[in-house]
């Protein structure tokens, strides 16, 4: 890619472009606020009453974070923040919509809006705590084990009896007073820590050794430890949790950082053959697996309880190329329309334009994040920044993948779109990282030229 | 792994354009997509028509549907009209047209759009029936003038077009219970339906077969002639019994009369519907001539697009030599539909070609600017020659003029016809058939009339005697217009 030219000690240095973040920030929060603003006109005949309660505290928290990232990130990527500010509007409007459908239905409806609304703002503080905190990227390195550590507590939590709570079949909450919470997703991005430092440290074990078959070098035994114990979690998380999709996740993002950080085809031969073997036993030994398979095969056999697939693709046929029109669709008819599938229900409203351009912008997040893995000029910020944009890209296929039957169902939340406090949260730290540590790599070098110790730059060589 | 990234995002979004753009038609036409059907049901949905006369209707109503479907003339169109049911869907043209008549299909777009730029709800279009409405009045009510609980069909086609004129089954039912938006009267309307012995919602018309009995013996006829061996003069066995091969039974006539002598002319055995000459002739002819023969016709295919269910109608696969006897008469498995047998006779009016049957005559957009209208095709273009064609309706005149079918003339017109009176079980009435077309020298109806049970006793079942007058009334509609 060219833009690794501009990690080149002799490149140009990238501009800030600050002023251009702003413009398109302007622009997301239009269509966020619109969005609201159409729903309120197309359900109710005006616009609505709260609209610049609602626009005031929106554009507050995107003000909020630019300004944030001005003073203390300010050559972070200049795209992101706008692309995951219109996503999170525009789902904080979809789900606006879906309670306003549901309150028409049955006055005591639950809402999610108004929740969603604090979650952001949750987010956004998280965000904020991770730019004015972590100054350095590289610092997270020293706590490599400390996030393992964590990630493992936290995707224990929800087995714990009195804490986890099981909600639709999935082992995956936990429950405090009134909140419930997906640990999951916080555990996600330690994860990605985790796994980025710990390949730092023995990546030239894994990436050497090994012996040489069908043209792809094969990992030794001995060193198969690593990707053994993370197959057996992301197998625990499938058998105990009951949930196929963070399984997937979790496991697709290690064998990818483990790839990445050794560049070496055989890990992903080893670990894709474990995973299908993998998964193939949870299929025959599972009948809730079994079940979503067959729905995905064939929605429409009256063998398999199939109702959530058929009304979410019913939906999107509906939709069509151009959508009913906010407001215009029903929703209502799919069920968790307002979390697990919003992108049914954008697909019926805002139709195939509107999601090729959700699709599209979280292209863009995981084409950001990959460019600033690029750029980025040390190992570690790399696979973090690579892991980060994997992940995401891994659960918006995932997810989307499951709605829209290209694959089998799986419960994931739809980042920044969907209804669900954890996920919400954990997505903006992620975004908060990745302009961390892309504020670094698009920092201009220190002056090397007077510099004797230019180690640095070889290690961007290295890729 | 960008390229990989990248994969993943082409895949869904190519994913997500076959789910919205190239699927969402198949989708949205699926039965049980309740969005789909609200959307319909709120809509103004088009009126299907019957010579200018709405049969069904789409009325302003003050409830959640804001437009309730209703039949004005629901008994005697049920089975064409079909209903429309948020319940249980639809039937019929109801089914089969349901695009025009929601205003979903393709060729009503530019309405849509313009409808959408107005801001106004879409409306449906409309479709025209070939039915003549005399003609259909004719046959509902000689029908029910047999008996009240009479199960039976009429079908008059016309013979040059291939247009249904006619189409009764009965018992019939009301479209506008289940039609209804009260889903408690819809639901009640429904079971009570379908669990009537009698099988209302059946169209016998087209949706089921009976054994044509001596109907058939057209169909062998055409075998004869067509063979070349034969000629309507040609001499064939008419006494009282024929010895079956390979068994201890005889073929015998009805009422074991002799047909008028050992030798007897196929004309004259055509008239006084002899068994004897037919199962010989079959014998003779093979079975795989007279399925040949039959298929000619339309035996075992589905050629009828604008109503739903049409089955096909049946000779036997493999018969033993007496089987192919008796299904020479109509009997053993042979078994068509009232539609088929219509078509048959059709054939022959049409000097042997059989035209594809159809009942859209037209389509009509919401503004009643004609979209599309049906252009009679020939089915089977030479069924039988323009000469056999000829042979036989000189015979199918005699049978109405001298022999089994009286009872059909019509003072001033020559019709041509064949009685049938099919045996199927001891425990049950036979079935009493009668095909005619009128007038022999210029066809303008072909009609096939079925009496399945009719409450009259045993001995008082004939094809003359139930089945013709019934054709009579039909052919007399048509032709005094």
């Amino acid at each position: 890619m060219s833009t690794s030219v501009g990690s080149h000690p002799t490149g140009f240095t990238h501009r800030r472009r600050r002023g251009a973040e702003l413009f398109l920030l302007v622009v997301s929060l239009v269509v966020g606020v619109g969005a609201y603003a159409a729903v309120g006109l197309s359900i109710e005949g005006t616009f609505p009453a709260d609209l610049f309660g609602y626009g005031g505290w929106l554009a507050g928290l995107c003000i909020l974070c630019h300004v944030v990232i001005r003073i203390f990130a300010p050559y972070a990527d200049p795209v992101l923040l706008p692309i995951v500010a219109a996503l999170n509007g525009l789902g904080l409007a979809m789900i606006h919509r879906i309670d306003l459908a549901n309150l028409a239905q049955d006055e005591d409806a639950n809402t999610f809006a108004q929740d969603q609304l604090i979650w952001m703002t949750l987010g956004v503080g998280l965000f904020v705590a991770v730019l004015v905190v972590v100054r350095d990227h590289r610092r997270l390195q020293a706590f490599t084990f400390t996030f393992g550590l964590a990630a493992l507590i936290l995707l224990m939590l929800p087995l714990l009896p009195v804490l986890g709570t099981e909600i639709n079949g999935a082992r995956i909450w936990i429950r405090l007073g009134p909140f419930s919470f997906q640990p999951g997703e916080i555990a996600k991005v330690c994860l990605v820590v985790f796994f980025a430092g710990y390949l730092v440290q023995h990546r030239d074990a894994l990436a050497l050794a090994g012996r040489r078959f069908a043209g792809i070098d094969f990992p030794r035994g001995r060193d198969l430890g690593p990707i053994l114990v993370m197959w057996l979690v992301s197998l625990a998380v499938l058998v105990f949790q009951r949930d196929l999709g963070s399984s997937l996740l979790f496991f697709g993002l290690f064998l990818v950082m483990l790839y990445v950080a050794t560049e070496r085809p055989g890990w992903l031969v080893v670990g894709g053959a474990m995973f299908a073997g993998g998964a193939y036993l949870g299929y025959l030994r599972f009948g809730h697996v079994q079940a979503r398979v067959g729905s995905w095969l064939d929605p429409f056999d009256p063998s398999y309880d199939s109702f959530q697939i058929i009304q979410s693709i019913y939906g999107q046929a509906w939709g069509g190329l151009v959508g009913r029109g906010l407001g215009q669709g029903d929703p209502t008819l799919i069920p968790f329309s307002y979390s697990d599938f919003i992108f049914a229900a954008l697909g019926e409203e805002l139709g195939l334009t509107g999601v090729m351009a959700i699709l599209v912008l979280y292209g863009l997040i995981v084409e950001r994040g990959l460019r600033t893995a690029l750029v980025c000029r040390d190992a570690f910020g790399k696979l973090v920044a690579t892991g980060l944009a994997v992940t995401f890209a891994l659960q918006v296929f995932v997810v989307v993948g499951g709605v829209t039957k290209l694959i089998p169902l799986t419960g994931l939340t739809t980042p920044f779109l969907s209804y669900g406090g954890s996920s919400l949260v954990a997505n903006w730290a992620i975004i908060g990282l990745l302009l961390r540590i892309s504020d670094h790599a698009r920092r201009p070098p220190p002056d090397l030229s007077a510099s004797p110790d230019s180690e640095t730059t070889q290690v961007v060589m290295r890729r | 792994m960008a390229i990989a990234c990248m994969a993943l995002f082409v895949a869904l979004l190519v994913n997500s354009t076959y789910l919205q753009f190239v699927r969402s038609d198949d989708l949205n036409s699926r039965n049980g997509n309740k969005r789909v059907r609200d959307a319909e049901f709120s809509r103004e949905r088009g009126d299907i028509s019957v010579a200018g006369n709405a049969i069904a209707v789409s009325e302003e109503v003050d409830d959640e549907f804001e437009y309730q479907r209703t039949y004005p003339q629901p008994a005697k169109y049920a089975h064409l009209s079909g209903f429309y049911s948020y319940t249980f869907g639809q039937s019929a043209v109801e089914l089969t047209e349901n695009q025009i008549l929601s205003g979903s299909d393709p060729r009503l777009f530019v309405n849509r759009v313009v409808d959408l730029v107005g801001n106004v709800q879409p409306k449906g279009g409309s479709v025209a029936l070939t039915i003549d409405p005399q003609a259909q009045t004719e046959a509902f009510e000689g029908l029910r003038a047999l008996d009240e609980n009479i199960t039976g069909a009429v079908v008059a086609l016309d013979p040059t077009t291939g247009g249904i004129l006619a189409m009764v089954s009965a018992p019939t039912y009301n479209p506008n219970a289940l039609a209804s938006h009260r889903i408690s009267e819809e639901v009640d309307s429904w079971d009570r339906l379908n669990a009537d012995p009698d099988r209302p919602l059946l169209n016998r018309g087209i949706q089921e077969i009976y054994p044509p009995g001596s109907t058939f013996k057209l169909v062998t006829a055409a075998a004869a002639l067509s063979s070349g061996d034969y000629q309507p003069d040609s001499l064939v066995p008419g006494g009282v019994a024929f010895d079956l091969p390979l068994t201890e039974t005889d073929l015998v006539n009805s009422q074991g009369r002799s047909c008028g002598g050992d030798r007897i002319t196929l004309t004259r055995a055509l008239t006084v519907s002899c068994n004897v000459s037919f199962g010989f002739l079959g014998l003779e002819l093979g079975a795989d001539a007279l399925r040949e023969q039959a298929e000619k016709f339309g035996f075992g295919e589905e050629y009828l697009d604008d109503l739903n269910g049409q089955v096909p109608s049946v000779f036997p696969e493999t018969p033993d030599e007496p089987q192919t006897a008796f299904s020479a008469i109509g009997q053993f498995e042979v078994a068509a539909t009232p539609l088929q047998m219509a078509m048959v006779t059709a054939g022959i009016a049409n000097g042997g070609t059989v035209m594809r049957p159809y009942v859209i005559d037209e389509v009509r957009s919401p503004d009643f600017e004609v979209l599309d209208k049906t252009s009679p095709e020939p089915y089977r273009s030479e069924a039988v020659s323009s000469a056999v064609a000829q042979d036989l309706t000189e015979m199918m005149i005699e049978v109405v003029e001298v022999g089994s079918a009286t009872t059909a003339q019509i003072p001033g017109v020559q019709v041509a016809g064949k009685t049938g009176t099919a045996q199927s079980a001891e425990e049950r009435p036979p079935y009493a058939w009668f095909v005619s077309f009128a007038p022999a020298d210029d066809p303008q109806v072909a009609v096939a009339v079925l009496i399945e049970d009719a409450g009259v006793d045993r001995n008082a079942i004939s094809g003359s005697g139930l089945a013709a007058p019934i054709a009579k009334r039909v052919m007399e509609a048509v032709i005094s217009q």
